[in-house]
């Protein structure tokens, strides 16, 4: 809502040492949101005169038209002077606003006599834009005839200095949208009487005699509780809006079209109420607001044709649809510049159904903006008054008279003890503060002590529970009075389990090099087909977004690593070529159920509606992804360059699996992103919980990141329930070690876990630890076969070992070997 | 043979074989040639037993002093030439210590990752405990319960993403309180915790916007919970994160879930209001406002207490939240909204492992 700062001066007495900066604060305590406080047309400096065009000669030798003006500013300012123009719009005889040499407009142009087209421009006749008081460039500004005398200050006139405060009006605050509401805010803020314009009786002449006002209705008083027409014979369609009105209009963001359509809006923002012209010769039979019948159509103002159903309230004559109530008009009934007979509607629409409306046909218009926030109820026929006292004082016409149907209308009536705004606040506000507050606002308040008995006024349909009564009493007392205190019983049981698993993940993940990534969770089937993700995979997305920002990516990510991906991609185009990236966060899997349960907000939901609130979302698990490449360590003077590859990757996971305390085993994997012979399955027990290795080259081409490119995916939902809650402090034997190292050689499929399982299981318990310290491939050994060489450390936790218990033990580890993997000792 | 000359002649001569002695192995020879099993001193250590009782004390205390000598001499002879071949060596095994040394650098955590974990740390302090709830949310979680009707004009304050069609009643989250709706209905009374997570709007990503993006709430529901209350805990939140005496203003406002409700600013950290009225000194972090608009709060409403089957006389709440994105931007600096999306390593890793 745009708000000049003229027009609420003229609602309410602001001390005029107050400007628009100072107003707009007082309004922001209040609660209203003050984004922008302008001065229309900042920057003017110096005279702008109000000018008679004396005498146009028109200049023809030129590439354009143009003409050499007499204009008369008035004999304190030289009278007569010669000026050029460009524009055409106007005629000797009209009243127009001139710059004199000396003035400064907008953008710094400064006006000066100057050589031009053969003459001396002697200042300029100015256009709206010109002097930044609007965006209309057609030509210069044509004042009406009686707009100033000559030589008169055209600043006021034109509106040049006036300030408009720009305020964005949240959905309680329907009544901020008028200048009315804002006003009636400002002479609580100044202490000052307000002087209600909407309820102000406008004196209208006596009916006509033997006319008959439109008639009107309503088929439900739920959707319309009130519908008044107002009728106004004989206007003539060709008299202009005054130019105050149209500056105004202007000001607040409108465009000025004709007289009927103007005062319409004039009264709107004044007071709030929508109303709506109708020519009154295209219409048949009583205008009445009523339900669609399924399967009818309208075309609205727009030019749009809009299909209406019983979900919709329209405005109906005896030809069919004439309106979508409260939002916009049909075209069939329009006012046009042959109007002669108005038909005013008011009207009182029900805000949730005019929001409905307004939702379903994605049709936001000012009218609706009001009444989805809520118009004041009593207001229709006032305004509608108001707008046919300004119809006929500047368009003439004969005041025929109002009809009128209206439901009995109740005030909200709210009890409240009086102690309840200082309850809430926390602060001491005696009951007598409350009661004036409340009056204040409009409130009608009954009772003193105890319980007070609270009505509403028509303007505010907000006020509705006592929670409502205590925001007005406590803002108005002003929230910067609050004391600063503290609960007192706030018991906490610190991070849970899960919490601190993803702190430590993420921590230990960067403290060895990986940097986090939080990317889009929105993916499309192009992605997970360059990752070569199957339609069977519980990694293929599945749910999928109504109103996507792309079609390209509607769905929701079941894996993390299409985003690391596309990350990983971002950081190669841009030269980051060495990458160690990870994510921590929810994938989505499984199906969104659409089965719509929607419990009464009265009372808490049954446990069966509960489940059945969650049993509609999809399965959202916590997991970890890095992908990795490039190098890892850079050649320095330390030696060549390493490259990340799949053991960085299979690293990953088993650096969160020892954050964690949890066993992880790492088998052969497959799985179609990744590597066939570069796979590794990320096991705990016999469940796969994870996948690492290097990626495809057929995924690495398709997502064209890096050859050898590396990724790893994990459950962490599934490592931290296998974590161990409260680990054993183990046996810290302070007795000799024994190093023993062997080589094995074992054929090349048998994998080194299965072998570094199998000594473990020989030695027995004296093994305190085992390594696998080189792997050799070659001359030395048989064909198809590998030597895998382990450090062993045996230790007792009561003795020191003797040589001959040492060798045991290395014994029954490479029989166990021999065994189980064909193991011989080389 | 063993006359007191002879005797301080070999003393003589082992201390002048030792002073010639440059380095520890030719002191080594010297120490046996001198000190050894065969020096003169000891063959003449071993003559003493020959000799007639009168001469060996004389004798033998002579030889005892000299043998004292030679050893103490090179012992003093080791030292020395040792701290020689220290400092030699020491000195050619010195390497360049400013030589690049990083091999694998440390990575960074995401910058909004550990401001919520800050965030969610003072209020753990304060005795909250951690909340939180699904991304993928029903709707009458996000909306409904949280007092916002089908057609409330606030429906259309927040563009939701609607999972499967308009109709399904399965919305991404437009914020975090229904982690409050779920904090509710899933926890014994008193209630105080926090809720970080991740919301969606469908806003496209430019400077200043984000389809996705965090905000961390508060929550306490109490008997006796007050306003006030709620500007103390937001006074204590402003100070640990920004420091010392910083204090917040509370501005009228509407939220649907609270009632009365507040916009949250903080005081800036930076110039602490200065910069107001003073163009000398402008401020860009507040933008020469002395304040920053940091959130929303206000006093739970009571329709929001009774969707969850609380007793809206017996308890009262407050609840807080505020962007995540917005807070990092104004405290660290942080420009441009596609650096903390984009994934770009040079942007995270200046952060480390705490922003
Ligand atoms: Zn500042």
């Amino acid at each position: 809502m745009r708000a000049p700062v003229s027009w609420l001066r003229e609602l309410v007495d602001i001390p005029s040492s107050e400007g628009g900066r100072d107003i707009a604060e007082r309004l922001v305590r209040a609660g209203l949101e003050v984004e922008t406080v302008e001065v229309i047309g900042e920057g003017v400096v110096g005279t702008l005169v109000i000018g008679h065009v004396v005498e146009i000669e028109e200049l023809a030798e030129f590439k354009k038209p143009i003409r050499w003006c007499q204009v008369d500013v008035g004999p304190g300012h030289g009278g007569v002077r010669g000026i050029i123009c460009g524009a055409r719009n106007f005629a000797a005889g009209d009243i127009v606003v001139v710059a004199l040499p000396g003035t400064v407009l907008p953008g710094g142009f400064m006006i000066a006599a100057r050589e031009t087209y053969g003459h001396t421009s002697d200042g300029m006749i100015c256009s709206e834009r010109e002097l930044g008081l609007g965006d209309n460039h057609d030509g210069i500004m044509v004042l009406p005839a009686d707009a100033g005398v000559i030589g008169a200050d055209a600043a006021p006139i034109v509106g040049v200095g006036d300030e408009v405060l720009d305020i964005a009006v949240t959905p309680d605050r329907g009544y901020a949208l008028s200048i009315r509401g804002i006003a009636r805010e400002l002479a609580f803020s100044y202490d000052v009487e307000f002087d209600d314009p909407g309820v102000r009786v406008v004196a209208l002449p006596a009916p006509a005699s033997g006319a008959v006002p439109a008639d009107c209705g309503s088929e439900d008083f739920g959707a319309c509780e009130l519908f008044t027409m107002r009728t106004v014979t004989g206007f003539d369609p060709s008299a202009p809006s005054p130019l105050w009105m149209q500056r105004r209009l202007v000001s607040c963001g409108m465009r000025p079209v004709s007289l009927a359509v103007d005062v319409t809006n004039y009264v709107m923002l004044e007071l709030g109420q929508p109303l709506h012209a109708f020519d009154l010769d295209k219409l048949s039979g009583p205008v009445r607001a009523g339900w669609a019948p399924a399967g009818s159509r309208l075309e609205t103002l727009d030019h749009v044709v809009r299909d209406l159903g019983p979900e919709d309230l329209v405005i109906m004559d005896d030809s069919g649809i004439i309106g979508l109530a409260g939002t916009m008009g049909g075209l069939t009934s329009e006012i046009d510049d042959g109007t002669v007979n108005i038909a005013l509607e008011a009207a009182h629409f029900s805000s949730g159904v005019v929001a409905r409306v307004s939702r379903r046909h994605r049709l936001s218009t000012e009218a609706s903006r009001r009444f989805e926030r809520g118009v004041d109820r009593v207001l229709a026929p006032y305004a509608s008054a108001r707008a046919a006292e300004l119809l006929m004082r500047f368009g003439g016409g004969t005041y025929v008279g109002m009809t009128a149907v209206e439901a009995e209308y109740r005030p909200s009536r709210i009890s409240m003890p009086a102690s309840e705004p200082a309850d809430v606040a926390g602060m001491p506000i005696d009951s007598a503060t409350v009661v004036r507050l409340l009056q204040s606002v409009g409130c009608e308040v009954a009772g003193s002590d105890g319980t007070l008995t609270v009505d509403a006024p028509s303007w505010r349909p907000d006020l509705t529970d006592p929670a409502d009564l205590v925001e007005e009493v406590v803002r108005l007392v002003g929230y910067d009075t609050l004391p600063s205190t503290l609960p007192t019983s706030a018991l906490g049981h610190g991070l849970t389990q899960a919490q601190r698993v993803r702190r430590r993940v993420g921590m230990a993940l960067a403290a060895r090099g990986a940097i986090e990534v939080l990317t889009y969770p929105f993916v499309g089937d192009r992605d997970l087909d360059s990752l070569r993700i199957a339609a069977d995979d519980p990694c293929r997305a599945r749910v999928r977004l109504a109103n996507p920002l792309s079609d390209e990516q509607p769905m929701l990510r079941a894996s993390l690593l299409p985003g690391l991906v596309a990350a990983a991609r971002r950081n190669i185009g841009r030269g980051n070529f060495d990458l160690n990236i990870f994510e921590l966060g929810s994938v989505f899997r499984g199906l969104a159920g659409e089965t719509l349960v929607r419990p009464s907000v009265e009372h808490r939901p049954t446990d069966a509606e509960w489940s059945a609130l969650n049993a509609l979302l999809p399965e959202q698990p916590i997991v970890v992804g890095c992908v990795l490449a490039g190098e890892r360590i850079p050649a320095g003077w330390w030696g060549p360059s390493r490259p990340y590859d799949w053991s960085d990757a299979v690293e990953s996971a088993q650096v969160i699996a020892e954050v964690l305390g949890v066993e992880l085993t790492i088998a052969r994997g497959s799985d179609p992103t990744f590597h066939p012979g570069r796979c590794a399955a990320l096991m705990i027990g016999e469940a796969q919980v994870g996948v690492a290795g290097e990626l495809h080259p057929r995924v690495i081409e398709a997502t064209e990141l890096p050859a050898r490119a590396c990724a790893m995916e994990l459950s962490l939902d599934a490592c931290r329930e296998a974590a161990t809650a409260v680990r054993r402090a183990p046996a810290v034997s302070t007795h000799p070690v024994a190093k023993e190292d062997l080589a094995l050689v074992v054929a090349d499929d048998v994998p080194a876990s299965a072998v570094l399982d199998s000594l473990r299981e020989g030695a027995g318990d004296l093994l305190e630890s085992i390594r696998l310290f080189d792997v050799y491939r070659g001359s030395q050994v048989a064909e198809g076969h590998r030597s895998l060489a382990f450090a062993l450390k045996f230790r007792a936790a009561d003795r020191t070992l003797d040589a001959g218990e040492i060798q045991l033990a290395r014994q029954a580890a490479i029989d166990s070997a021999a065994r189980t993997c064909g193991a011989t000792l080389r | 043979m063993l006359s007191a000359d002879a005797i301080d002649g070999m003393a003589r001569d082992a201390c002048a074989a030792i002073a010639a002695a440059s380095t520890l192995a030719a002191l080594k020879e010297v120490r046996i040639a001198h000190a050894g099993d065969r020096s003169p001193l000891a063959l003449a250590n071993r003559e003493i037993g020959a000799l007639p009782p009168a001469a060996k004390a004389e004798v033998g205390k002579r030889v005892g002093e000299a043998r004292g000598v030679v050893k103490s001499a090179l012992d003093d002879r080791q030292v020395a030439l040792e701290i020689e071949r220290d400092e030699r060596v020491l000195a050619e095994e010195s390497v360049d210590v400013t030589l690049p040394t990083v091999r694998e650098a440390v990575g960074g955590r995401h910058p909004l990752t550990t401001l919520i974990e800050r965030v969610c740390d003072v209020f753990v302090a304060m005795g909250y405990d951690i909340a939180e709830g699904p991304e993928v949310e029903a709707e009458w979680v996000n909306f409904d319960a949280l007092n916002v009707p089908p057609d409330h004009p606030a429906r259309t304050m927040q563009d939701t993403f609607y999972v499967s069609s308009p109709d399904s009643g399965v919305v991404l989250r437009t914020q975090t309180s229904p982690i409050q709706i779920r904090a509710m209905l899933e926890r014994p009374l008193p209630i105080y915790v926090v809720a970080p997570g991740r919301v969606f709007r469908t806003d496209e990503l430019d400077a200043t916007h984000t389809p996705v993006f965090h905000q961390v709430e508060g929550l306490a529901i109490d008997e006796n919970i007050t306003m006030a209350d709620l500007k103390g805990t937001l006074d204590h939140f402003a100070q640990a994160m920004f420091g010392e005496g910083i204090v917040t203003r509370l501005r009228p406002s509407y939220f649907p879930f609270t009632e009365p409700s507040a916009e949250l600013d903080v005081q800036c950290f930076v110039c602490r209001g200065s910069s107001v009225g003073n163009p000398d000194r402008p401020c860009r972090t507040c933008g020469s406002e002395g304040w920053i608009e940091w959130g929303g709060c206000g006093m739970v409403n009571p329709r929001v207490l009774s969707a969850v089957g609380i007793d809206p006389v017996r308890y009262r709440g407050f609840a807080f939240g505020m962007g995540i994105e917005r807070t990092l931007m104004f405290r660290n600096g942080v420009t441009d909204m596609r650096d903390m999306v984009e994934g770009d390593i040079r942007f995270t890793r200046a952060f480390g492992l705490e922003s």
